[in-house]
């Protein structure tokens, strides 16, 4: 297999990476809004708990 | 059995341990099945006789499509126990699932239309399963903009209940009305996608796809569900110890 | 019990009856709609018969989703609402009695003056019947499905768009059966089956939207 085929897929390269490039798109998003999330989460808990004790 | 679950699952505190206990090996678990499923898909899987290399797109269409609805059952049979059990566990599991089976529902459109584009020669095609997966689509932003507007915990919890269930009731309903409707308008679409049977070859990467997108949506949940779970606990001790622990 | 069910159902329609502005609202936005299409798509009368059986569904269900959303409101604002909890009867049984007088006041109006839109947009006899039987078929899906809507957005201050977010895809499966009844009757097809599944619709809606109404209602109670 060589690498030309491989990124022309037969023709149908431009959908069949299109559409692979969009999943880990929106995979990544997934996963950056979950750690975003722990982060913000960690800031309101240490703000507390400074505010507490 | 009950004592059991609410010692692992149930109360947040033990969810919180047992979450944190299985999420290393969900994360094992996904990555090589996303790995040998993208692979074996990508390269290693034959060429299709009809759609050529254009086929190769189930690997991410069907799962994400797969997933998208098996989220929308995960809310409401966690709606169910909020409803019925007021479990808080459930409650959290919900509306995190809700989102992120937005994402998926958007993928199984996205690379829907990206596949029809070659093998319909058109974007969208009113096709049964397409319209469906739109309504679900709808069901799924309905569900997060009535949780978005209101302020008080237990009842946005109770609400999305309701909503999670009558969305699960009408799910097949609309599918049926819609394969139905399909029919009336346009005779039966000949779907080059319905194939009736599968080689080994193929069929494998698609499996093995379908569960690494099962368990990225168990390892998303997870991740997210600590953070509420901590959030909504964060007048407790245990919290307090968690966090002193971890900083 | 089934007495003074009747006699609460009987109120309502007539202090609803009395604010005419209410009812009649509703019905104006319906007609307007409606005349709204002959507008944009030209007065073509074989195009308009073919996008009739849309045009009247999304209008009947556009005035429907309009005026679901004060069924309630009325009563949370002035307290009733808080009467209806504590009331002797099962809140299930006086939910069913409010959405029959919605139904009544709200819905009747919009399929009597049916037949006249119809004309308008040049349906023959046979249509105009099959559309009043759909439309008295299908509305009382409408107002069920949108009362579940309604009574989880009744605490809500601002909610705006939201309720027609919420309940208007579970309209599909109705929308598609009233006009796949209408697409065969002008194709002089046999239209029992389409009757059929808007009656189950009716039925399975009529077992659970009470029951999920009144328990919406119990949460915005507790806000």
């Amino acid at each position: 297999m060589h690498l030309n085929e491989i990124i022309s897929m037969g023709g149908y390269g431009l959908y069949v990476w299109t559409a692979y490039s969009i999943t880990l798109l929106v995979f990544g998003m997934n996963l950056f809004t979950a750690i975003r999330e722990k982060k913000r989460v960690k800031k309101t808990l240490r703000h507390y708990f400074s505010q507490t004790s | 059995m009950l004592h059991w679950f609410n010692q692992h699952f149930i109360s947040l505190k033990a969810f919180y341990a047992t979450s944190s206990a299985l999420l290393p090996w969900l994360i094992t678990a996904f990555s090589l099945c996303f790995a040998y499923g993208l692979i074996a898909g990508l390269f290693f899987a034959p060429a299709d006789y009809q759609q050529g290399d254009g086929f190769r797109i189930i690997y991410v269409h069907v799962p994400s499509a797969f997933t998208a609805m098996a989220i929308y059952a995960v809310m409401a049979v966690s709606g169910i126990l909020t409803l019925v059990f007021r479990m808080k566990i459930a409650a959290i599991c919900m509306s995190v699932s809700a989102s992120i089976g937005a994402w998926f529902t958007f993928l199984a459109l996205v690379t829907g239309a990206i596949w029809g584009k070659p093998m319909w020669g058109t974007w969208w095609i009113w096709d049964a399963r397409l319209t469906s997966v739109l309504i679900l689509l709808f069901l799924y932003f309905g569900f997060i903009a009535l949780q978005s507007v209101i302020p008080d915990q237990q009842s946005r919890d109770r609400a999305g209940a309701i909503m999670a269930i009558v969305g699960v009731i009408n799910l097949p309903i609309i599918h049926y009305s819609v394969i139905w409707w399909n029919t009336l308008h346009q005779g039966p679409t000949l779907s080059k996608l319905a194939a009736p049977s599968i080689a080994p070859d193929m069929l494998h990467p698609l499996l093995a796809m379908i569960a690494a997108f099962l368990f990225f949506y168990a390892v998303i949940l997870l991740l997210r569900m600590r953070n509420q779970i901590v959030l909504r606990e964060i007048k407790t001790q245990w919290v307090k110890e968690v966090m002193s622990h971890a900083s | 019990m089934l007495k003074s069910l009747l006699t609460i159902t009987h109120q309502e329609i007539v202090m609803t009856l009395r604010q005419a502005y209410s009812w009649i609202t509703p019905l104006l936005f319906f007609v307007i709609v409606v005349c709204l299409f002959p507008l944009a798509l030209g007065p073509d009368e074989n195009t308009l018969n073919k996008v009739a059986p849309g045009i009247i569904w999304v209008g009947a269900l556009l005035a429907i989703v309009m005026s679901i959303g004060n069924i309630f409101r009325s009563d949370a604002e002035e307290g009733h609402l808080d009467l209806l909890l504590l009331s002797a009867h099962p809140l299930t049984l006086l939910v069913l009695c409010k959405l029959i007088s919605h139904w009544i006041t709200h819905c009747l109006p919009l399929i009597v003056i049916s037949p006249l839109l119809g004309i308008l947009l040049h349906l023959n006899i046979h249509e105009e019947s099959v559309l009043v039987i759909s439309l008295l078929l299908g509305t009382p899906v409408f107002v069920l499905l949108g009362a579940i809507g309604s009574a989880l957005v009744v605490g809500i201050r601002s909610h705006g768009l939201l309720l027609p977010i919420l309940i208007m895809p579970l309209y599909i499966p109705v929308l598609i059966f009233g006009t796949g009844s209408m697409i065969a009757a002008s194709a002089n097809l046999p239209l029992a089956s389409d009757f059929a599944m808007m009656g189950a619709l009716v039925l399975i809606s009529l077992a659970f939207a009470p029951l999920l109404t009144s328990a919406a209602l119990r949460i915005g109670a507790n806000q």
